[in-house]
């Protein structure tokens, strides 16, 4: 594996530019301040309950994701660049899942096979010929970004379901504000608190017809038990709307209510952190408590806009993934900005051999993975380990995509001995509205805590940091 | 709001204020039973402590002995006690969690400090009498805090008014259990065989419900028990007289009615407790039976509790 880029030094160990005032202010801080502040931060996450539960982990119901508190920095120049191209990736995902859902003009130009999009699980037959309000499906989207040197950001991953994490997004620069002041006082920093109002905004204008000049609003958990019911309490109160369940709505007439103190409410929007699965278990999974019966015929009807958009899964579905470059080229007949990781599709005959050939240097995920579980990182793996994917792949090849090992670049951390590189990856936050996309400049940075360790993911032992872009 | 959320808020007051009451309950009870035996005769004090807590008859499932070691675990500590401290602050940060939003970050900071200090300070319960009575206390103090920062911090809206309902529904509840099952040492005099015995009796009741140095303000005289009564059951100035709850009850159910547009079964039946309450002497409860008024006081709040959970809650 190739030596990681550093954001901090670089390959060469030349401090960059957008690192200098911060590797000043750490070397005038001595090590036990940044330790009692770090002690610190964990105490104010603790106070405000910040936590998630991870599955499968009863000693643990509810941690706290590890913060770290060097800051992740991001130029203007580089931002901008960014934005650009995350802007057209989301243009292109929702152009892709209208077409999908309606006239089919990808599959008939042969840029992807039919049996990817129809023998997809996360395909849904429903939404098939259905409108949805100004066409947009997904108004949230977390493009999962990292970077492997100067010049060169790469998409890892599409999150057009129900993406997570903007929470830490917004509670990690409060933070940082209240215990590095003298450090914001340093730099420019571009605010991030724009983005609850931006959401609301978004969600409000793609209201169905049928509502009323001030659209209702909701944002609908699947519950305390939740792993991500913290972010969902949180964005609730930030919007100002009313945090529901499904044991909350009700569907009558085709049109979704909830109940109040003072009898049923109209809903016209509902940005929804429940998967398609469980929405609806008259459509879906009849035995899903946390659903609404009738969401999916008041939906059909026109009177509801559920936020992101239902089947929005075949967009980010990692065998559609190493498609994204075509995607980008056949609806908007522009290069794609940021680039895909190359992908070997198990599927392809060809590909597999050279996958099976190579398993030792590649990353092996499931198709329908998510959360860093299910994968092969074969450079870290046992020989054994090696030896139970190949069976795997070689039982149900369609059920794989390989990519060459990245070398993720890193990040000054604290660790227990003092400030060490760390690889990181970022998630940025895309929202789509009826007739713009919008992005506030930042995003989540998620960092492999462990030595060497590329997975990010905070249910693997990674940690977050804060994000700042600077502004010129 | 959204029915839950307000079923929430209610239930959060109703078991914060439960978990104060029960602390005020085991400190009262430790107090009586410091006394030699001639002061307290032989009544078992903390069988009481477990009546007036409403969990007799779930304890004899789990113990066979009313002794202060099982009756404090069983009130402070079990997780097989639905209603012990420690379940209602579990359940009273769960709540929380589920509405946080209509919270304010005080409120939410008292709870969730709570329930943090619950298990890394008390998850294996106390061992000593001191360590006892320092939980006792900081329960006592969580209970100040969640209720001062409601006050001070919440919107007057409806979510502070369904949170004021659950905290004086359950605390005319827990005055009324109390006077329950203490009603035989509160007759007067003349009809009741009593002697210096209930004189710490006397105390241990008010000072259950914090109304001791209360009573020397409003009476100024030495402890009567009839007096007591009168204190607990119709004194609209003490704040955990069953008068002063339903005073408050009506007239945060008023404030939902004004603010909703509309009055309901809820508020004529509080109103309907509360007149006969301003109605009432003592010398007619008396009269009728303290036990048959307190009886029927008890099943009129819990019939409150149904209508306002009817009404508004779900």
């Amino acid at each position: 594996m190739a030596v990681a880029f550093d954001e901090m030094n670089g390959l060469g160990g030349d401090l960059r530019s957008a690192y200098q005032e911060l590797s000043r202010w750490l070397k005038e801080t001595p090590p036990d301040a940044l330790e009692y502040r770090r002690q610190e931060a964990e105490l104010l996450f603790r106070r405000i309950g910040i936590t998630f539960a991870v599955y499968g982990d009863a000693e643990a119901q509810e941690r706290l994701i590890p913060f770290d508190v060097i800051p992740r920095i991001l130029s203007a120049k580089e931002w901008t660049l960014l934005e650009k191209g995350l802007k057209q990736r989301v243009r292109a995902l929702n152009m892709f899942l209208r077409d999908i859902y309606h006239g089919r003009d990808i599959l008939r130009a042969n840029i992807i096979p039919e049996d990817l999009i129809f023998q997809n699980p996360v395909f849904r037959p429903e939404m098939n010929g259905q409108n949805v309000p100004h066409d947009v499906y997904v108004h949230i989207a977390g493009i999962d970004i990292i970077r492997v040197d100067a010049d060169n950001f790469i998409v890892l991953e599409d999150n057009a379901r129900t993406p997570s994490g903007v929470s830490y997004m917004l509670e990690n620069r409060e933070i940082m504000m209240r215990l590095f002041p003298d450090l914001f006082a340093r730099h420019r920093v571009a605010p991030v608190e724009k983005y609850p109002d931006e959401l609301l905004a978004a969600l409000r204008s793609v209201a169905p017809l049928s509502a009323s000049a001030e659209p209702t609003v909701a944002l609908m958990t699947p519950g305390v038990y939740n792993s991500a019911y913290y972010e969902h309490s949180f964005l609730a109160d930030k919007l100002g709307i009313e945090l529901v369940e499904g044991r909350d709505l009700i569907v009558k007439n085709d049109e979704v209510f909830m109940r109040t103190t003072e009898g049923l409410k109209r809903v016209d929007v509902i940005y929804r952190r429940v998967d398609d699965d469980f929405l609806d278990p008259l459509t879906f999974r009849p035995d899903s408590a946390l659903g609404v019966p009738g969401l999916m015929s008041a939906y059909a009807a026109g009177n509801i806009t559920l936020a992101n958009a239902v089947g929005t899964g075949i967009a980010d579905d990692k065998a559609i993934y190493s498609y994204m470059p075509d995607i980008v080229k056949f609806y908007l007949g522009e290069e794609p900005i940021l680039k895909n990781v190359q992908t070997f599709r198990c599927r392809e005959p060809k590909d597999l051999a050279y996958v099976l050939d190579n398993l030792s240097e590649l990353v092996v995920k499931e198709v329908h993975g998510s959360g860093g579980y299910g994968m092969l990182i074969g450079p870290a793996a046992t020989k054994a380990t090696i030896e139970a994917f190949r069976d795997k792949l070689k039982r149900e090849p369609e059920g794989f995509i390989a990519q060459p090992t990245l070398a993720l670049s890193t990040c000054p951390t604290c660790t227990a001995s003092g400030l060490a590189p760390r690889h990181v990856d970022l998630r940025p936050f895309v929202l789509t509205g009826s007739n713009h996309v919008t992005i506030v400049p930042g995003g989540l940075t998620r960092v492999a805590l462990k030595e060497g360790s590329l997975v990010v993911n905070s249910s693997q032992g990674g940690g977050t940091k804060d994000t700042w872009i600077l502004d010129e | 709001m959204l029915s839950r959320t307000a079923e929430n808020l209610y239930w959060l007051a109703r078991y914060v204020e439960r978990a104060e009451y029960l602390a005020r309950t085991i400190d009262a009870t430790l107090r009586v039973t410091a006394l030699p035996a001639t002061y307290i005769g032989k009544t078992n004090e903390w069988d009481s402590a477990l009546l007036t807590a409403g969990v007799g008859a779930s304890f004899y499932e789990a113990y066979s002995e009313a002794n202060e070691q099982n009756v404090v675990e069983y009130l402070a500590f079990s997780p097989s006690n639905p209603s012990s401290i420690k379940n209602c602050i579990e359940a009273a940060r769960l709540n929380s969690r589920s509405v946080r939003t209509a919270l304010t970050s005080e409120m939410w900071d008292t709870i969730n400090s709570a329930w943090i200090e619950l298990q890394e300070v008390w998850g294996k319960g106390t061992s000593t009498r001191e360590e006892l009575a320092k939980f006792l206390r900081f329960v006592q103090e969580t209970s100040l805090r969640f209720d001062g920062s409601a006050y001070r911090t919440m919107l007057r809206n409806d979510a502070y008014w369904f949170s004021r309902l659950g905290l004086h529904l359950e605390r005319a509840d827990n005055t009324a259990r109390i006077l329950d099952v203490k009603y035989h040492v509160l007759l007067p005099e003349e009809e009741h065989v009593g002697g210096p015995l209930d004189y710490y009796q006397w105390t241990s009741i008010l000072r259950s419900v914090s109304a001791l140095t209360a009573y020397h303000w409003v009476y100024r005289e030495t402890l009567k028990p009839w007096l007591i009564a009168d204190l607990l059951i119709l004194n609209d100035t003490l704040p955990r007289s069953l008068a002063s709850c339903y005073s408050n009850l009506v007239r945060n159910l008023d404030q939902i009615g004004v603010a909703y547009g509309r009055q309901g079964a809820a508020q004529r039946h509080a109103r309907g407790v509360r007149n006969r309450l301003e109605h009432s002497h003592m010398d007619d409860i008396f009269q009728h039976g303290v036990h048959e008024f307190i009886q029927e006081f008890l099943a009129d709040n819990s019939r409150l509790g149904e209508i306002i959970t009817k009404q508004y809650l779900i």
